[in-house]
This record gives structure tokens, C-alpha cells and sequence, in this order.
């Protein structure tokens, strides 16, 4: 059967349409639904195997990227956050996604009571960027969603506030340990970058990471908009003709249900 | 009780907001500046606990990794004491999104207490500084008094709802003569000249009543400029001959005369409708928000982008928003402040609002920007432009609407506010130096969220048939949308049940204001519950306001009593036609003749470098170009992303290679020396734009966007006149119908001295053409050192209001022309050699000919080239080196061929001039041999990107 993916919509959510597409061409099936079906209890987080929370704008971003849809799964959605997750399920957030994650308590680990212990913030150059990126995929990680990729894969990333803050250097420190560290940006032959090739600000390039059980994974730059090989910005010089590299991503989440 | 809450960034983290302050302060030549502090502030109304107001401040306004707060006090972030403090924060009545979205997260936190919020910033800042200097900080950088001003302690931040008493308001017409008809349409700021007033005076001598408020409001809407387009569609006496609409003799002949399968429907709806394939179409709108960008550029761009949004929306049924084009004109953004005319904004703050605006509005609406343009010259210091288009993709069955009398009239998404009030009838007005005060009720802030949240609910609300008709809320509010689309019905509304963001309003502010973000959709009476339920779930207000009727009346009441009834026949096409008179002499401009000089690396690095031609980087990439995953060929394009591309490829359905190409033509220089040729040249560009990239010749249609200085005075007119004439002409051989377009007059700026600054003629022509297969498209970069470089075209001695003449202080009238037979032919024999893939890279020859085109493909492949000069098709008169190389003559491409394609390539062209002129090199150096066989150009191609690329390097 194929692994059914609620890819969750609120307001200013807006990467939900290819988010879908991408899960879709590798074999699941997709239902974009708004956050209020789920509020409303018309919808149960528990007819699906993945939680997919897409990029965007989430309400504006207003007070802080991410901040309101987060708050709202905190606080009204944290028992079935909870049991998703305990499942054995997966969780994928992109961009406003990652955002989310982490401030409502989903990411490094899913504990909503626990305080807050890393943050995206503002990137160093002030402003939006869209940019394509490199990105390094951390040998020691445990994630579901990277087994047996590439370790330099490339996305576009596109956002405002992705800089990766942490509370103290000893949270860092754990997350590597823990093998919670899954994408970090790179120079194009995979050495330390600085801007911008790590475009904004990130401490040690840290662009994804995932919770201790590798089943929870956040991350800034889009695979989902590297799915054909004309997505590549270089693909009329390089002759591309083969599947991006996001398709890997969600093929490993839908392939975890086989 | 008000609880006052402050936010900073800890120590550690970069401020970026208040560096930028830092800096800019630099740029206005205060120094002393030693360091800015900056902080966010809440003002919550209501009785909160203390337990309350720190749950606020900790879980949702401060991040708990990066911010500061303090409930109640000022935070210090610094340990200097010598600051000085400055609290911002908006106008009365302006919307604060912020504050909105802040009571919704406060409600979710399970809070009840807080009934208001309002936003402010408070920058701290340390240094000696005098008072004319803290001033000039104030008002330069940290606020725009159209929208905001400095809080003072005493200020009241709230304000009891009050609802005023309704007085129904006629005005005495009908005994009023010239003079007191022509004071009547001023004080109210109709902007009717005496014949239209007296048109309206006849009209309701005839009906034996005065006219209310609100049907003169109505009225003077309808007919304004915006509106109406009267000028364009009246009668132009042209030296000597009568012309009876222009634009139907123009641009929409062309259309009516090709008469293209492909073309759904034009003119007629929101944006021009063609066929995408079997079952879908694409539509496309450009629109210009000039006036308001003036005024308040963030704001007034973020509307300009959530207007056009809003056409595609409402064209047919609607059209889901697939891609964003963006075309601006500024000053000089390195224009000395002591030259700045007063009333205006410096160029620079003008470009980074707008650019921002466009961002925040564009980025946040998921909707990829993928095409665009700036222009600079110093006479858009008074009057910047603001071209935002919007793509559309829509079902094939969605394409009609259906006005059905008694179906319910629904107005849904934002509310309406006193915001925009006049936007339609002021934008058809001059400038000044005082327009600044008495626009502030025409500027308006874009909730982006809104409107997305609309577009999600209204395209499931169509594909499940809910509603028969739809328009935007654009220009005129209510008053226009409702207006025009029950013309043919007629319509009865109900003011007191329109939503709106404060009490206040008086019936006729409702029915005027241009608050954003609202559609109104006729919903048939059997589908009312199913949309509302839907809206509902969304969190979108949907709300019925009237109903459709069937006596070609529109009527509105309000509380009960009619407070407006007209005609539709009279509000429509009753109308004086007005005439004007129109002449064009071509300026004496003097032929002058450069001298060829040795070395042209200078000139080439310093046409690079021109503001017109530089890297555009700065601004493309705050724009997601990315969003909705079927980018195919990106603005940037090269080895590092960064290579200027010709023109943007979308894929708006993630399971087929069908896509959209989109480019744009505009020249503005051109157009002050010979106004048809410039139209004839924008054209040409935008077109050969498509065809550099792969797009098929014979599915292109264009848009055309007059702006144009005060075409009451007979020479601008009849400049405007020549560019129309120029655009039948050629589109009517490159048969590329015109489908949409728009036109903004009036473009001047009067100085305080009385000086009168207009615009250069502007015509901007964007292209959109639909391609079967996006993988055989190809990009402009060179791609592999040993290939041929062919130059394909005629090269001619036409430097009129060319870069490199303008670089060198030289005039000449000759401007590129357009030879249109030939150039057809040549884009159809191009597009079958790209077709055939016996092309490797191809570039467009425009702003700074030949050299700069060699130069960006060179530096965007991060490639060489070795080029012979004496291989380019030239007229015999073009007997002059740098003429060769800069020369902007149309209709031109260079491509890259591979060895083995030489024969397949010169095949396809045979009938075109045509010539290999060299080869890409291995060297990263960019050689070019002149007519003597001497080498007039060598330079290492990372010293040309570095010039192409600093001037816009923010």
C-alpha cells in the first residue's frame, strides 16, 4: 500500500503543491490539508505515515518565521504530535518547515515541555536570498530520510531567517554526538564554507538536522525543488538528463514503509 | 491598561536592521554615529496578568535562543548612556499586520485578555549628533511620515470605536455654473475637466434631482484615466487627422487582424487569455502603481504586486498565480542629495522600498519572480515606475464568466479600511511637491497573507462551480468592480454589510476605498451555504453584500436608505469623448561622430559597469525565483549562477516539459529621439529574447505599458501616438498579438520652483510565448572553449541613444530601427537551428551591442573568446571599430556552435547574414581584433564581471 503523507497547510504555507509532487512521484500519496481540519479533529494525524510541513510564510512570519503554526502545534496538537511520533512515523520540515519544528518542540528531540535549545534567526546579510547551494551530508548521521545518498547533494535554498543559533556550544556538541547533525553547507568540493556558499550565517554550516531517532528530520534548503534534472540551474551546460537530487530524499521516507 | 513589551537581539547576534540604519547614515554624511541599537515593541490593550504578559513576551514575540525582553521597561543593550531614543510607529487607520498576527497568536496561547495591539520600533542611538542631524535621521531613515511618525509619550495608541452619523450628502449641481462645477471637482478631487462635469450637471438636470456624494464619487471613478483610458480610446487630432481611438487602431488591430487560434480572449477580461495546451490556458497582466510607489515605495510596490496578483485572479473564473514579472525605473541611486527635488524621495530609498516591497509581497505569496528589469535616468527622480506583471495558469472551462441576475454579490478576503481612498481618480493627476501631504489617503499596506489565503480558497471555490463571476477590488474599490461587472444587469448593494477593519467609515469611504486583498464573486443562491462553509474553514471572510439585478441600475442603500441609484448606460458610455491634439516633430539633434580609439577595454568595462547594463544580482535574488519547483531556465544563469539570462523558463505543471517563457523590451533612451523606433526596438527585444532561449516564433504573444509624461500637451501625445503606430506595424509581421495591456499618463513632477520634469517616453513590452519541450531550450553562457562563434544579423551605424554614445557625451539621432520582414524570418530560421540542437548557447545583442553581449556570455561560462571583427555583417557605413562593437542595431544574436553542428547551423540560416567571427578560447581572456586587424580588446574575463558586477553590489 502506498504510505499515505498529510503535507500540512495553514496560512502562507506555499511550497505544499511541489512538496506533494515530490512525495507523490516516488509512490505515496499526498493529501494537502489545512492545519484547521486537523483543529477541528475532521482529520486524524494518525491516518498517515508521514507529517510533511512545508515551506512558506506560515501567517506571515510575522512575529518570527514559523512562530504562530508552531505555537499551534504546541499547544493544541502536542498529544498527537506525540503519538505520531512514538509510531514510529516520520516527520520532514522544509524551510518555514524546519522553522516550525524546532519551535514547537519537535526538533533536536520531540519534547514540547523541554525548553528551547536551538533557533533559525535572521541570516548575517539582512536579508532574503534564493540561492542554490552545496550541501554536505554528515557520514555519522542516523537519519531515515539520507540513507545511501549522495554525501554532496545540491538545493536551492530561499529564506529569510535560516540561520542556525544554538543555545550553548555543549548543545552543539550533543547533536553531532548523537549523530543529529545531517546537512551542512559546503564549498562545491565539499570543504568548510563561508558566504556564500553558507548563506546565512549558519554555526559550522548546519543547513538540516534530525531528532536523536533519525525519524525527525528539519532542514532549510528545498529538495523538493530539485526533482527534475531542468531544476539544476546549470543543467544546459552540464547535459543533465537525470533525476534531481531531492527525488532521493523522499524516495528513502516513502521506501522506510516498504 | 496597556502593557508595553520590548524585544532585542542579545548580544552577539548581528543586528542587521540597525546596521543598515549604521550605514545609511554614512551615505547621508553623518559620521558620528558610534552605535545603533534597535528593538521591537508591543503595546497590548486589556487587563492581563502580569503571569499573562510574561507567557506573551516568552512564547510567542521573543525567540528564546536570540531575543532580549522586558515587559514594562526599556531594555539597555548597551552600556553607553549618552544615547538618544527614538520610538516609530504608524499613522492612525494604517494597517499594522504585525499587530493582527500577534492578537491570533495570543488567542492560540488560550489568552482572551488583550482587545488591541499596535506595533512600534525603537532605535537607540549613540553619538554626537546634532538636532538637524537626529532630524535628517528621522526623517530619511527611520520612518516615512506618510505612514508613520515619531511616538510621542503622551500619544494615545488606542482608540474607542466611534460610528459616525450617517447624513446622506448631495451636492448642488444643477444650478452650478463653469466655475463652480470646475471648484466642485476639485475640492473633491474628482479630476473631471468642465465638459465631463457638465455632462454629469445634464444628466441629472434630466433626471430632476441633485446628485449624491457618492454617485459623483462613482461617477468621476469610472471615468477617471485609470478607469476609462480615455485618452487612448477618445479622439486624437494628430497633425491634421482625426484619429478615432488609437488603441483599437493600433494594438488591438493587430489582434483582431491576426486573429490567432491560440489567442482565448483579449482585451476584454482582467488579463489576456492563450492557450497553454489541451486543457489549460495561461493569462497574463501587467500593471504599472507608479504614483503610490512614488509616495511610499515599500507600500506602495507591495500593493502594486498584490493589484496585479489580483488579475489573473479574477480573469474568467480565475487563474492560479504561476510567476511574477518586475520592471522598475528610478533616478540615479548615486544622485547627490543637495539634487534632490523637494517632495521626493532619493532614488536609492526608492529602489531598496520597492525592491522590498516586491519581495515581502511576491516571496510570501509562494509566487516565483522570475522576469524583470530596472532602468535608471534622472527624470524618474520625480516619478519612478512600477511594472508588476502577473502570469496566470487556468483550466480551459474556466475561461467565461456568466452574470446571472440574482445570484448573490460576495465580497471575500480582506476588509475594507480608509485605505486607498482616491487611488484611481489621484493616479490620473500630476505630482508635485506637495503630493506627499495630500496622498497619504491613497497609500496602502499589503497584507500578502490575506490574499494568499484567498487564492488557496476561490481556486477550490471555482473548480467546485461555486460562483459564475469574479473581479478584483483594484482601483475604485467596490464601486469599480461591482460597477463593471454587473454593466450589463445591474446591481443593488448594501454598504452597512460590507466588514471592515475600524468603525468610522462613512457610506461613501466604503464604497470607494481601495483597501487590498478583496475579490467579489456573483455566487448563484443554491451555492451560497456550500462557499461560505468553505471560506469558513480557511479562516477567509466571505460576505454577501448585495445582489445582482436585472434593471441596469446599480442602486446602493445604506441603513436602510438609498444613498445612490445611476444608470449603467450613463455610468458607462456616458462619457464625453474628449479630444485632444497631438504633433510630433523629431528634436534637431546633432550628428556627431566618435573617434575610434586604440584601446576599447576602457569603454567596455565602463559600459559593464553602467548602471543599465550591471548586474542586477542585488535584486533578483531577495525574489524566490524558485517557488512552485518547475523553474527550468533561471534569471541567472552560468557556471556560477550569475550570468544574465535572456529570458525565464517555467514548467507550471510539474508532470509535463511544456513551459512558459516570459522577457521583456524597454528603452526608454531610445524613445526621447524617435518614439517609433523605440516602440519598434522594444518589441524586437522582447521577442528575440524568447527566440535566444528556444522559444517558437509563432506562439508569442506581448503586452503593451504606455507611461507617458502629461499627454494633454499635444508633443507628448503625439510621441505616444508614433510608439502605437510602430507597435501595430511590427507586431502585425512578427505576428505577435497584443493581449492585455495598460497605460499610465500624466508621469511629470512639478518642483517647488515650478520646473516641470517628465518622464521619458516609456513603453514596455513584455513577451510571453509557450514552448512544447523545455529540454531543448538552451542558455546564453558559452559552454566549452574550441566551439564557433557565430554572429547572426546585420550590424548597422546606429548609435542614437546608445550606452556607449551616452559613455562618450556624443549624440546622434539615428536609433536602432527594425527591419520587420527580415528579422521574421531570421527568428524562424534561428529558432529551427536551436530547435535542432545545433546550438550550444545563444545571447541577445542589446544595451551596449556586440562587446558587452560577448563579454557577459564570456564571464557567465567563466570562458574565452578569440573574436575577428572583420567577420561581422555590417552596412557598408558602419566603417568604425567601436561602432562595430557597440553599435545597438536590432534583430542580432550571437551563438555558440559546436564544430560538428557548423554545417546543420549554416544550413538553417542560409538565407539570413550570418558569420562565423571566431572561436571560444581556452584563455579566460576575451580578445576581440578590429576592422585593421589590430587587437582593440584583450582583458581577463574575471575583470569584466567584477565591473559588470560592482556598481549594484549593496
Amino acid at each position: 500500500m502506498k504510505p499515505r503523507v498529510l503535507v500540512l497547510r495553514a496560512a502562507g504555507s506555499n511550497c505544499d503543491g511541489e512538496t506533494a509532487f515530490a512525495f507523490e512521484k516516488v509512490g505515496a500519496h499526498a493529501d494537502l490539508l489545512h492545519i484547521n481540519r486537523l483543529l477541528g479533529g475532521e482529520v486524524k494525524l494518525a491516518d498517515y505515515q508521514i507529517l510533511a510541513i512545508p515551506g512558506g510564510f506560515t501567517y506571515g512570519d510575522d512575529i518570527s518565521a514559523g512562530k504562530i503554526l508552531a505555537n499551534q502545534l504546541k499547544y493544541q496538537l502536542a498529544d498527537q504530535m506525540l503519538d505520531f511520533h512514538q509510531q514510529d512515523k516520520l516527520i520532514i520540515g522544509i524551510c518555514n518547515g524546519f522553522q516550525v519544528l524546532v519551535k514547537a518542540g519537535l526538533l533536536p528531540q520531540v519534547d514540547v515541555e523541554a525548553d528551547q535549545s536551538v533557533t533559525l534567526t535572521s541570516n548575517d546579510s539582512g536579508k532574503f536570498e534564493d540561492r542554490w547551494v552545496y550541501l554536505s551530508i554528515e557520514a555519522t548521521s542516523t537519519c531515515v530520510f539520507t540513507r545511501n545518498m549522495p554525501l554532496l547533494v545540491y538545493f536551492p535554498v530561499a529564506h529569510a531567517e535560516g540561520k542556525f543559533a544554538v543555545r550553548d556550544t555543549a548543545i552543539r556538541d550533543r547533536l553531532y554526538k548523537q549523530g543529529q547533525i545531517v546537512f551542512r553547507y559546503c564549498r562545491p568540493d565539499g570543504g568548510e564554507a563561508n558566504y556564500p556558499d553558507n548563506p546565512n550565517g549558519s554555526v559550522d554550516g548546519i543547513a538540516g538536522i534530525c531528532d536523536p531517532s533519525g525519524r525527525v528530520l528539519g532542514l532549510m534548503p528545498h529538495p523538493e525543488r530539485h526533482i527534475d534534472a531542468t531544476n539544476h540551474p546549470q543543467w544546459t551546460r552540464l547535459g543533465l538528463q537525470r533525476e534531481g537530487d531531492g527525488v532521493a530524499l523522499f524516495r528513502n521516507a516513502v521506501d522506510y514503509f516498504a | 491598561m496597556i502593557t508595553r513589551i520590548e524585544l532585542a537581539l542579545k548580544r552577539g547576534y548581528y543586528d542587521a536592521d540597525a546596521e543598515k540604519i549604521r550605514l545609511s547614515a554614512r551615505d547621508l554624511g553623518v559620521e558620528s554615529i558610534r552605535s545603533v541599537h534597535y528593538f521591537r515593541v508591543f503595546y497590548l490593550l486589556g487587563e492581563i496578568a502580569a503571569a499573562e504578559q510574561k507567557r506573551i513576551a516568552a512564547e510567542l514575540l521573543a525567540d528564546a535562543i536570540t531575543d532580549d525582553f522586558a515587559v514594562d521597561r526599556f531594555l539597555q543593550q548597551d552600556a553607553e548612556q549618552e544615547s538618544w531614543s527614538v520610538e516609530v510607529t504608524y499613522n492612525r487607520g494604517v494597517t499594522d499586520l504585525v499587530a493582527q498576527t500577534t492578537i491570533k497568536g495570543i488567542r492560540d496561547l488560550g489568552i482572551e485578555a488583550v482587545k488591541e495591539v499596535k506595533t512600534a520600533r525603537r532605535y537607540q542611538i549613540a553619538g554626537d549628533l546634532s538636532d538637524a542631524q537626529k532630524d535628517l535621521i528621522v526623517q530619511k531613515l527611520l520612518l516615512n511620515r506618510v505612514i508613520e511618525h515619531v511616538r510621542q509619550p503622551d500619544e494615545t495608541l488606542f482608540f474607542p470605536a466611534l460610528d459616525p452619523e450617517f447624513r446622506l450628502v448631495t451636492v448642488p449641481l444643477l444650478d452650478a455654473d463653469t466655475s463652480e462645477l470646475l471648484r466642485i471637482s476639485k475640492e473633491r478631487d474628482l479630476f473631471l475637466n468642465h465638459v465631463e462635469m457638465q455632462t454629469i450637471q445634464n444628466h441629472f438636470r434630466g433626471i430632476g434631482r441633485e446628485p449624491t456624494d457618492i454617485e459623483l464619487e462613482m461617477v468621476a471613478q469610472t471615468w477617471s484615466e485609470h478607469c476609462s483610458h480615455k485618452t487612448l480610446t477618445g479622439l486624437i487630432e494628430f497633425d491634421g487627422r482625426v484619429i478615432d481611438n488609437l488603441l483599437k487602431q493600433t494594438v488591438f488591430r493587430v489582434t483582431r487582424e491576426l486573429d490567432l487560434p491560440w489567442c482565448v480572449s483579449v482585451f476584454k477580461d482582467n488579463a489576456g487569455i492563450i492557450r497553454f495546451d489541451d486543457r489549460y490556458n495561461v493569462c497574463f497582466k501587467v500593471e504599472t502603481h507608479n504614483h503610490p510607489s512614488a509616495m511610499e515605495p515599500y507600500g506602495g510596490a507591495n500593493t502594486g504586486i498584490g493589484g496585479v496578483i489580483r488579475d489573473p485572479l479574477g480573469t474568467g473564473l480565475g487563474a492560479k498565480p504561476i510567476i511574477n514579472t518586475d520592471v522598475f525605473c528610478f533616478g540615479p541611486v548615486d544622485l547627490p542629495h543637495s539634487e534632490l527635488p523637494k517632495g521626493v524621495l532619493h532614488p536609492k530609498r526608492v529602489m531598496q522600498g520597492v525592491v522590498a516591497g516586491v519581495r515581502d509581497y511576491g516571496n510570501r505569496m509562494g509566487i516565483p519572480t522570475s522576469n524583470g528589469a530596472v532602468f535608471f535616468d534622472e527624470r524618474y527622480v520625480g516619478n519612478p515606475l512600477v511594472y508588476c506583471g502577473t502570469v496566470g495558469l487556468m483550466p480551459v472551462d474556466k475561461c467565461e464568466k456568466r452574470v446571472v441576475s440574482g445570484d448573490l454579490i460576495v465580497v471575500v478576503g480582506g476588509r475594507t479600511g480608509r485605505d486607498g481612498i482616491h487611488g484611481a481618480t489621484a493616479s490620473s493627476g500630476e505630482l508635485h511637491a506637495e503630493s506627499e501631504g495630500t496622498w497619504s489617503g491613497a497609500v496602502q499596506i499589503g497584507n500578502p497573507i490575506v490574499e494568499k489565503k484567498l487564492v488557496d480558497t476561490l481556486l477550490q471555490a471555482r473548480d467546485r462551480g461555486l460562483y459564475r463571476a469574479i473581479t478584483d477590488c483594484g482601483a475604485g474599490g467596490l464601486s469599480s468592480a461591482v460597477g463593471e461587472l454587473a454593466e450589463t444587469t445591474g446591481a443593488q448593494v448594501e454598504l452597512e454589510t460590507v466588514p471592515l477593519k475600524y468603525h468610522g467609515l462613512t457610506y461613501m469611504e466604503i464604497w470607494i476605498s481601495e483597501a487590498q486583498e478583496r475579490m467579489v464573486i456573483f455566487v448563484p443562491p443554491d451555492k451560497l451555504d456550500e462557499a461560505l462553509a468553505l471560506f469558513a474553514a480557511e479562516d477567509v471572510e466571505a460576505t454577501v453584500i448585495g445582489k445582482v439585478t436585472d434593471d441596469r441600475k446599480i442602486r446602493l442603500r445604506y441603513r436602510g436608505a438609498v444613498v445612490g441609484e445611476l444608470d449603467m448606460e450613463f455610468l458607462h458610455n456616458g462619457m464625453p469623448r474628449p479630444v485632444r491634439k497631438a504633433h510630433w516633430q523629431p528634436p534637431a539633434i546633432e550628428e556627431q561622430v566618435s573617434d575610434d580609439p586604440a584601446d576599447l577595454t576602457p569603454a567596455l568595462h565602463a559600459l559593464l559597469a553602467a548602471p543599465n547594463i550591471c548586474s542586477k544580482e542585488w535584486v533578483i535574488r531577495q525574489y524566490d525565483h524558485e517557488v512552485q519547483g518547475g523553474s527550468v531556465l533561471k534569471p541567472l544563469v552560468g557556471v556560477e549562477n550569475d550570468g544574465p539570462g535572456d529570458a525565464s523558463i517555467t514548467r507550471p505543471l510539474l508532470d509535463s516539459y511544456r513551459a512558459v517563457v516570459l522577457s521583456n523590451g524597454l528603452n526608454p533612451h531610445y524613445g526621447l529621439i524617435d518614439p517609433y523606433n523605440m516602440a519598434a526596438s522594444a518589441i524586437d527585444e522582447a521577442v528575440r529574447n524568447i527566440i535566444a532561449v528556444g522559444g517558437d516564433p509563432e506562439h508569442i504573444a506581448i503586452l503593451d505599458n504606455f507611461c507617458w509624461g502629461n499627454t494633454d500637451k499635444p508633443d507628448r501625445l503625439g510621441s505616444l501616438v508614433r510608439a502605437a503606430q510602430a507597435c501595430y506595424d511590427i507586431a502585425k509581421i512578427y505576428r505577435t498579438p497584443f493581449i492585455s495591456g495598460k497605460d499610465s499618463l500624466n508621469n511629470e513632477f512639478q518642483t517647488e520652483g515650478g520646473e516641470t520634469i517628465a518622464i521619458p517616453p516609456t513603453l514596455l513590452i513584455s513577451a510571453i510565448a509557450v514552448i512544447d519541450d523545455a529540454r531543448r531550450v538552451i542558455s546564453m553562457d558559452l559552454k566549452k572553449p574550441g566551439n564557433l562563434i557565430y554572429m547572426v544579423g546585420v550590424t548597422r551605424r546606429e548609435l542614437g541613444g546608445s550606452h556607449y554614445y551616452a559613455y562618450r557625451g556624443l549624440s546622434s539621432a539615428q536609433v536602432p530601427g527594425v527591419d520587420a520582414e527580415y528579422a521574421r524570418h531570421l527568428f524562424k530560421s534561428l529558432s529551427q537551428a536551436i530547435q535542432q540542437g545545433a546550438v550550444r548557447s545563444c545571447h541577445d545583442c542589446s544595451e551596449g551591442g556586440l562587446a558587452v553581449a560577448l563579454a557577459e556570455m564570456a564571464f557567465a561560462g567563466n570562458l574565452g573568446a578569440f573574436i575577428d571583427a572583420r567577420q561581422v555583417p555590417c552596412s557598408s557605413d558602419v566603417v568604425q571599430t567601436d561602432w562595430l562593437l557597440f553599435s545597438e542595431s536590432n534583430s542580432r544574436f550571437i551563438c555558440e556552435i559546436e564544430a560538428r553542428r557548423k554545417s546543420e547551423f549554416e544550413n538553417a540560416l542560409a538565407e539570413c547574414d550570418f558569420a562565423e567571427i571566431g572561436r571560444v578560447a581556452d584563455e579566460p581572456v576575451l580578445s576581440i581584433m578590429d576592422l585593421n586587424g589590430e587587437l582593440v580588446i584583450e582583458q581577463d574575463i574575471s575583470k569584466l564581471k567584477s565591473s559588470w558586477q560592482k556598481t549594484l553590489k549593496w
